[in-house]
C-alpha cells in the first residue's frame, strides 16, 4: 500500500504536542487539564491549559499491543475486565509506572500530572470512573458534563441543558487556571476547532472517491491532530496539507488499496492491537474500508464562534454515539450510500457497548431497509484476550468473498 | 473416469478432507484424515490418498483449491477460499434451491443463507465461545470418558435430556460434574450435550425452510440431526457425506475457476 507522505509531518506534530504537555506539567506556572476526547476542549484552550487526552494515550497503549499486559493491573484493583479496556489499560499503565509516551519520546517518563480532569459523558459513563481514579491519585478536581444519551431530535432544550453545564465549568476552571476566561480567546478556539473539523470532514470525504485515496486504517492514524490538537491552529494547518495530498491522489487515480475491488464501511471502534494486520489482510483481498463512524466522530458541524457555549453543546449532543438506534440506522444507511460501499463491518467490541451498534438488531434492519449487507467481528478495542485472529480473519475474508460475488 | 480432475482440500481444525471431481463434476474419490499438527503433511497425504484411489488422476489434476483453517498451508493448491464460500457452493450444488446451510465445524459453527440463485446472502458465525461447535462435543465426550462416537452412542439411549445452561465449554464441563454427582444418567447427559449444541445454533439467526446440516457431527439420521429437527419442528436436509461438503465446495470452486460449468 502506498504510504501517505504526510505521515512524517503527523509524527512530528504529535511529538511536539506530547512534549508541550510534558513541559507544561513540569513548569511551575504550567497548567494541565485532562479531557475526554470529545469534551469541552475549546474552553480549556481559551484558559491556557495544556490539554492531555487519556483516550488517545489508551489508544497508543492498544496500538503498541502493550494494553493487554497492563489490564490485569487494573483488574487486580477491582476494575472488571468487562469494562472499558481503554480505562483499564490506562490505569494499568499508571499502576505499572509506564506510559505510551515513552515510545514516542524516551525522555517522557510519565503522563503529565493534571491540575484538573474534565469529562463529557457523551461517549460513555466509564470516563467518569476513569477520571475519578486519577482525581483520587493526584488529589485534583474532576468536573464535567453529564450528557443526554439516546438522543433522537437534537432539541434546543437539550442543547441548553448541556450549554448550561459547560458554562458551569468556567468558574472552577478559572480558579485552577488562575485567570479569567477571555471571551475572545474562546471564540478563537471554537473558530479553530470548526476549521479543523471542516478540514477533517473533507479529508474523510475523499474516501468516497473510487478508488479511495485513504482507508479507515489511515484515518485512524491521521485523526491524531483532530483529537489532541482540536482548538489549536496547527491541526488545521496539518489537515490542509493532508487534504492536498489526498486530492492529488484522486486526481492521479492513486488508490490506497491497489486494485480496489470491494468497498467497505467500518462501524465501531478500531481493533488497535491489530490495526495493521486487519489493514494488510483487507488490502491483500482488494478490499478498501473507505469510511467509518469512528473517525467521523471528530467532525463537529455545529461549532460556531458567534455562540461558543451553545455550539459546543450542540456539537456534543449531535454526536453519533449519543443518538438513538433509529437515528444511527439512518446515518449508517446514508453513509453506505455516500461511500458507495458493498458492505459494512460491525465491530462488536466486548468492553465498549456504546460503540458497538450491532447488539440490538441493527445489522438485520440495515440489510432489510437499506440493502446493506454486513458482517460482525467480535473483538475489542484494546484487550487482545478478547480477540481471536483466526475468527476475525475468517469472518472478514468470507465477507469480502461474499461482497465480491455480489458485485455486478 | 475422465479427466481433467479438480481437487478440493479442506484442512479443518479436527479433520482434513479431500474430494476429487472428474471432468463431469462427479465425485471420483473422497478421503478424510485427522488434521493433527502438520497441515502441509496432511494435505500431501490426502492428495496421495486420492491418487491411490484414482490412479488415472496422476498428472491430470487441473486445479486444486484449499479451504478450512489450514487453507494457506496447502503448498500445491492453486488458490485458497474460505470454507463459508465452499459450503455455500456445495449447498447450492447439492440442493439447487434457496437453503440455509448450518455447518457444525470443529472450532466454529457457521450459518450461511443462500438465495434462490445460489448466491450467498448472509452468514453468521458463533461468537468467541466454543459452545455449539464440534470442539464442544469432543470436550464433553472427554469429560464423560468416551469418544465423540461414544457420546453419540450414549445419547442414542437417552430419554430425558438434561438442560445444560452454560454458554462456556469450561463451565459446561463443571455442570456435567454436578449432574453426575446428582445421579443423572450418563445417557441423558449425553443427549443434553447435543441439545446444547442445537440451542446455540438456533439462536444464531432465524431459521426458516430448507435447512441443510453439514459437518462431521451431522451424521445422517444421527442424534444431532434428530434433535435439530425436533427443535425446529421440521425435517432437515443432510448431504450423504456431510463432513465432506467443504472439500466438495472447494473442488467445485476449482472446477469453476478452471472454466468448467458447476
Amino acid at each position: 500500500m502506498p504510504r501517505l507522505e504526510s505521515t512524517a509531518r503527523l509524527q512530528a506534530l504529535m511529538l511536539e504536542a506530547f512534549r508541550e504537555c510534558d513541559a507544561a506539567a513540569r513548569a511551575p506556572q504550567g497548567r494541565v487539564a485532562w479531557c475526554t476526547s470529545v469534551g469541552p476542549v475549546e474552553l480549556l484552550r481559551a484558559l491556557g491549559f495544556a490539554v492531555f487526552f487519556p483516550e488517545n494515550h489508551a489508544a497508543m497503549l492498544g496500538a503498541s499491543r502493550a494494553a493487554t499486559d497492563l489490564i490485569p493491573a487494573a483488574s487486580a484493583e477491582g476494575y472488571s475486565p468487562d469494562v472499558c479496556s481503554y480505562m483499564t489499560s490506562d490505569i494499568g499503565a499508571f499502576r505499572r509506572g509506564v506510559t505510551a509516551l515513552s515510545r514516542v519520546d524516551p525522555s517522557i517518563t510519565s503522563v503529565p500530572r493534571p491540575d484538573v480532569l474534565v469529562y463529557d459523558t457523551n461517549q460513555c459513563r466509564d470516563v467518569v470512573d476513569w477520571f475519578s481514579f486519577y482525581g483520587r491519585q493526584f488529589g485534583v478536581p474532576v468536573i464535567g458534563v453529564a450528557a443526554p444519551r439516546g438522543v433522537d431530535a437534537v432539541t434546543d432544550d437539550l442543547v441548553a441543558a448541556v450549554a448550561s453545564q459547560i458554562r458551569g465549568l468556567v468558574a472552577p476552571l478559572e480558579a485552577i487556571a488562575g485567570r479569567r476566561l477571555d471571551p475572545g480567546r474562546l471564540r478563537d478556539a471554537v473558530a479553530i476547532s470548526r476549521d479543523t473539523s471542516l478540514l477533517w470532514r473533507r479529508v474523510l470525504s475523499t474516501g468516497s472517491a473510487r478508488p479511495s485515496p485513504l482507508t479507515f486504517f489511515d484515518a485512524c492514524i491521521h485523526m491524531g491532530p483532530a483529537v489532541i490538537l482540536r482548538g489549536d491552529p496547527r491541526s488545521a494547518a496539518y489537515y490542509e496539507g493532508l487534504l492536498a495530498e489526498l486530492e492529488g491522489r484522486i486526481a492521479r487515480g492513486v488508490a490506497a488499496v491497489p486494485g480496489e475491488r470491494v468497498r467497505l464501511y467500518w462501524e465501531g471502534m478500531p481493533i488497535w492491537g491489530r490495526l495493521r494486520d486487519v489493514s494488510d489482510l483487507l488490502a491483500r483481498l482488494g478490499a478498501c474500508v473507505a469510511g467509518s463512524t469512528y473517525c467521523s466522530s471528530w467532525v463537529f458541524d455545529a461549532l460556531d464562534p458567534a455562540a461558543p457555549f451553545d455550539s459546543m453543546a450542540r456539537a456534543s449532543v449531535e454526536l453519533f454515539i449519543t443518538r438513538t438506534d433509529a437515528v444511527k440506522e439512518r446515518v449508517l444507511a446514508d453513509e453506505a450510500r455516500r461511500y458507495s460501499v458493498d458492505g459494512m463491518v460491525f465491530h462488536d467490541a466486548k468492553t465498549c457497548p456504546n460503540n458497538s451498534n450491532c447488539r440490538y438488531g441493527m445489522p438485520g434492519r440495515l440489510a432489510a431497509g437499506a440493502g446493506v449487507p454486513s458482517v460482525i467481528v467480535h473483538s475489542d478495542l484494546n484487550d487482545l484476550r478478547l480477540h481471536a485472529d483466526e475468527g476475525v480473519r475468517l469472518a472478514l475474508e468470507a465477507f469480502v468473498e461474499q461482497c465480491a460475488e455480489a458485485s455486478p | 473416469m475422465n479427466g481433467p480432475f479438480y481437487c478440493g482440500i479442506d484442512v479443518g481444525s479436527s479433520y482434513a478432507k479431500a474430494v476429487l471431481l472428474d471432468g463431469a463434476g462427479r465425485v471420483a474419490a473422497d478421503v478424510v484424515r485427522r488434521t493433527g499438527v502438520a497441515f502441509e503433511a496432511v494435505a500431501e497425504a490426502l492428495r496421495a490418498d486420492l491418487l491411490a484411489a484414482v490412479p488415472g488422476a496422476l498428472g491430470g489434476i487441473e486445479r486444486t483449491i484449499a479451504t478450512g483453517y489450514g487453507r494457506e498451508n496447502v503448498p500445491f493448491a492453486d488458490g485458497a477460499v474460505t470454507e463459508l464460500t465452499c459450503q455455500a457452493l456445495a449447498g447450492w450444488h447439492l440442493f439447487r434451491r434457496a437453503v440455509t446451510v448450518i455447518d457444525v465445524g470443529g472450532q466454529d459453527t457457521k450459518v450461511i443463507v443462500l438465495g434462490d440463485d445460489g448466491r450467498r446472502l448472509s452468514f453468521q458465525m458463533n461468537r468467541r465461545c466454543a459452545s455449539g461447535t464440534g470442539a464442544f462435543l469432543e470436550e464433553m465426550a472427554a469429560r464423560l470418558d468416551t469418544t465423540p462416537a461414544g457420546l453419540e452412542a450414549l445419547a442414542e439411549r437417552g430419554h430425558d435430556a438434561v438442560a445444560l445452561s452454560s454458554f462456556c465449554t469450561v463451565f459446561a464441563k463443571s455442570e456435567l460434574l454436578s449432574l453426575i454427582r446428582g445421579g443423572r444418567s450418563v445417557e441423558d447427559i449425553a443427549l443434553g450435550v447435543y441439545d446444547a449444541v442445537v440451542r446455540r445454533v438456533v439462536e444464531m439467526t432465524p431459521l426458516h425452510d430448507g435447512i441443510v446440516l453439514t459437518g462431521g457431527a451431522a451424521r445422517p439420521g444421527g442424534v444431532l440431526v434428530r434433535r435439530l429437527e425436533a427443535a425446529l419442528g421440521r425435517p432437515v436436509l443432510v448431504p450423504e457425506k456431510p463432513q465432506l461438503t467443504g472439500a466438495l465446495g472447494a473442488a467445485l470452486m476449482a472446477m469453476r475457476d478452471g472454466g468448467a460449468p458447476v
